[in-house]
């Protein structure tokens, strides 16, 4: 089933979508937003340019945009995958408790805040590019991976902006090379990628080798900074009875 | 290093009554009772006492008094008492001082300051014993305008609505801030009264699932326990934007409090601190905040009413004005003197605005800008009793949130010291012990009990007024007059004077 969005406003396009209720083409997106919000169990394919909140609450659909994304994808998502063959605007993946999203190119500000994990789910956020400032904020949990694969942000000189992990508590994040001259709070401990990190980062960087042909050997041959929370409390903030 | 602090209350135990059964002993969670074996004496650790007054409901003798300590500092109008202890307490631990529940401090209560008419001779009151009274009401927006389809027949263009008994629902308290048994009570007496309670901003445990079509869910800042399945299944949701009790601040539920069960329902592991930051980190503006709006109503395929809480603070009518061009349906207000499950001191005590002044302010601003029927109004931050909830609705609210008195009916005796997590009243905790002393299934009669009460109480006002329906009594301000309000006050309030 295909679907021209052109001259749709979001709330027909996703009236539509939502009443194909299986698998869809949508080509034209001119900035519509909230374009699969909480579907589960359909592939939505994505031309054009989708309007923020793409794929808010998702439940387990797939969606695959074959261009650009804004603001929020995946805000809150649950479960499912999101496949950008473009950039991504801010706040990708804000509060996600599950699923995949992958993106090919940079991401704006706040890629991850307040990313989640709980029992079996574990979210995965993959940056090929560069990433904007204040990536992983309040991180709580799930991994979030820059790869930098076309060099350093030219506004910062590294593949990460300022100000990242602040207020990180949980989860894990990768980044691609040494991550030398990235300030880092003290909240969070930073190391060299061992054989165990390297064997867990390959599991998810399947989806992103598959997804843009990259060849994961080769995604693989390079060292990784690995950054975790080293403590669970890092607001703590002491408080005295009144 | 010493410790300068004076005990709050003293207990008072009347030797020739106690039969040391020790139950005040078992009964105490602050540990203040004890057994001297050896001399066969129960003794008492004052400085444990938090006022809860759980000993003396129990005790079986009545031997048990707790007073206010008797001992105070040197006099002094300026350095109170509680404001040297505060004093030690920050210079001994290096703390930031945390508070439960609204504040103690004396802020004016605008409510005891708002007189209601009365009819006599020319317009007769009502009995409503004889006479039908509605009470109910429905909180959404207003259609803007009558649509008819080609044959002339009207279009039903009623955005979703919210369908209350009575003018007053349960306010947002998080399953982790109370405990199971208290929400399982809210959410059995909201939907034996034909209103609504509030999940707060912890999720929805699976067993209450089923009260969900008088459920309303929040999302806040954390997004805690927000999935599909959450949003599908209440009747209305809600944006957290703000507490009355703490503007500005975000919550923050230690690790401690994240039991197996309140991890389930947040959707968090175990023992993690659960952050909600001040902010959404996705709203800056009006603009964005119709983005979250339409988020959830696009989510939830516009189905359910949008409620957006916010807190009184100074500007809260240019708010409001822009949450009502929002796509918001409903507009929730907190005012200053709400309660909370834990708020730094300072905060509570000196951030925000009374709500009646909010809520005068933010009615005639709607009303002036020809926006009112956009949204309902919905008020909280101690609303106290009937003639508040009649008060409200004459300045111009479509309902009031009630989470104090609510809490009060399940037992709590207002020690003020929730962020403990060791309420003997099995409502602020979720140590299983404590938790089993609230029996919900006498917690839910006693809610229904309150608010069948006010619901009398309202009928009989509304009558004594010759008003037959809460409609016609919304904004109605000539119902009201001030007493003791300067020339301002009453000004912002909408209201004459007494006498006028
Ligand atoms: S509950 Fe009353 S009678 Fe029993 S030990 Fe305590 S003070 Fe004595
Ligand atoms: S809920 Fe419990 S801890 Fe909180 S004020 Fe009431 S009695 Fe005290």
């Amino acid at each position: 089933m295909v679907i021209n969005a052109y001259g749709l406003d979001f709330k027909e396009l996703n009236a539509k979508i939502r009443a194909v209720g299986s698998d869809c083409v949508v080509e034209g997106c001119i900035g519509q937003r909230y374009i699969g919000e909480g579907l589960d169990g359909v592939t939505l394919k994505l031309y054009g340019t989708p309007g923020n909140t793409l794929g808010g609450y998702l439940n387990g659909a797939t969606i695959e945009v074959f261009g650009n994304a804004q603001d929020e994808v995946g805000d809150t998502m649950n479960a499912g995958r999101i496949i950008v063959h473009g950039n991504i605007g801010d706040a990708a993946g804000y509060a996600m408790r599950g699923g995949v999203i992958c993106v090919r190119g940079n991401a704006g500000y706040r890629t991850g805040i307040h990313m989640k994990e709980y029992k079996d789910k574990r979210p995965v956020i993959i940056i090929g590019g560069y990433t904007g400032s204040f990536l992983g904020e309040y991180q709580a949990g799930g991994v979030i991976i820059v790869l930098g694969l076309g060099g350093p942000s030219p506004y910062t000189g590294n593949i990460v902006g300022e100000f990242p992990c602040t207020g990180m508590h949980g989860g894990k994040l990768f980044l691609r090379g040494r991550a030398e001259g990235v300030d880092f709070p003290a909240q969070v401990n930073v190391r060299l990628a061992g054989e165990e990190d390297r064997a867990e980062l390959a599991g998810h960087l399947e989806i992103f080798a598959y997804s843009f042909g990259y060849p994961l050997g080769w995604l693989l041959d390079s060292d990784y900074t690995v950054v975790t929370p080293n403590t669970k409390r890092p607001y703590k903030q002491l408080y005295v009875q009144n | 290093m010493p410790n300068y602090i004076l005990p709050d209350f003293e207990v008072e135990r009347r030797d020739d009554r106690c039969i040391r059964c020790r139950v005040c002993e078992r009964q105490c969670a602050n540990e203040v009772h004890s057994y001297d074996e050896e001399n066969d004496v129960m003794l008492a650790d004052e400085l444990k006492c938090v006022g809860c007054h759980r000993c003396v409901a129990l005790c079986p003798t009545r031997a048990l008094k707790i007073v206010k300590y008797s001992g105070t500092f040197r006099e002094n109008a300026n350095w109170s008492n509680q404001s040297i202890l505060e004093i030690y307490k920050q210079a001994e631990s290096g703390g930031v001082l945390l508070s439960s529940m609204g504040t103690p401090n004396p802020c004016p209560v605008y409510f005891d300051k708002i007189l209601i008419n009365a009819s006599q001779v020319t317009n007769p009151s009502i009995d409503p014993l004889r006479e039908p009274m509605e009470t109910r009401v429905f909180l959404g927006k207003r259609p803007q305008n009558i649509e008819r389809d080609e044959t002339g027949k009207l279009n039903n263009n009623l955005p979703p609505q919210l369908e209350l008994s009575v003018p007053i629902m349960f306010s947002a308290m998080s399953y982790g801030s109370i405990s199971y048994n208290a929400h399982e009570s809210l959410a059995r007496a909201a939907t034996e009264l034909g209103i609504y309670y509030n999940t707060g901003e912890g999720g929805l445990h699976e067993d209450f699932y089923k009260y969900g079509p008088n459920t309303i869910v929040q999302v806040a800042s954390g997004r805690f326990g927000v999935h599909k399945g959450y949003l599908d299944v209440a009747a209305a949701i809600e944006i957290k934007m703000g507490q009355g009790a703490k503007p500005g601040i975000g919550g923050h539920l230690p690790g401690e409090k994240i039991t197996e069960d309140v991890s389930r329902a947040r959707m968090i592991p175990v023992g993690t601190d659960a952050i909600s930051p001040a902010p959404h980190h996705d709203i800056y503006s009006i603009e964005d905040l119709r983005q979250l709006v339409y988020s959830l109503k696009e989510a939830t395929e516009y189905k359910k009413p949008v409620i957006v809480k916010v807190a009184a603070v100074h500007n809260i009518a240019a708010i409001a004005s822009g949450i009502a061009r929002s796509g918001a349906d409903i507009i929730a207000i907190d005012g200053f003197r709400g309660g909370t499950g834990a708020a730094p001191t300072r905060i509570r005590d000196n951030v925000g605005i009374p709500i009646e002044l909010a809520l005068a302010s933010v009615d005639k601003r709607l009303r002036d800008e020809g926006i009112r029927g956009n949204v309902s109004l919905v008020v909280a931050g101690s609303i106290r009793n009937s003639a508040d909830v009649v008060k409200a609705i004459a300045l111009g609210a479509d309902a009031c949130y009630i989470g104090t008195a609510a809490l009060i009916a399940l037992g709590c005796h207002l020690c003020r010291t929730c962020h403990l997590g060791k309420c003997n009243w099995g409502i602020a905790t979720q140590r299983p012990d404590l938790v089993k002393r609230l029996n919900p299934e006498i917690g839910y009669k006693r809610l229904v009990n309150l608010v069948t009460a006010w619901q009398h109480e309202i009928k009989e006002l509304l009558g004594g007024m010759g008003i037959n329906s809460i409609e016609a009594l919304r904004g109605n301000r000539l119902m009201l007059r001030g007493v003791g309000l300067n020339e301002k006050e009453l000004e912002i309030l909408g209201i004459k004077h007494a006498g006028e």
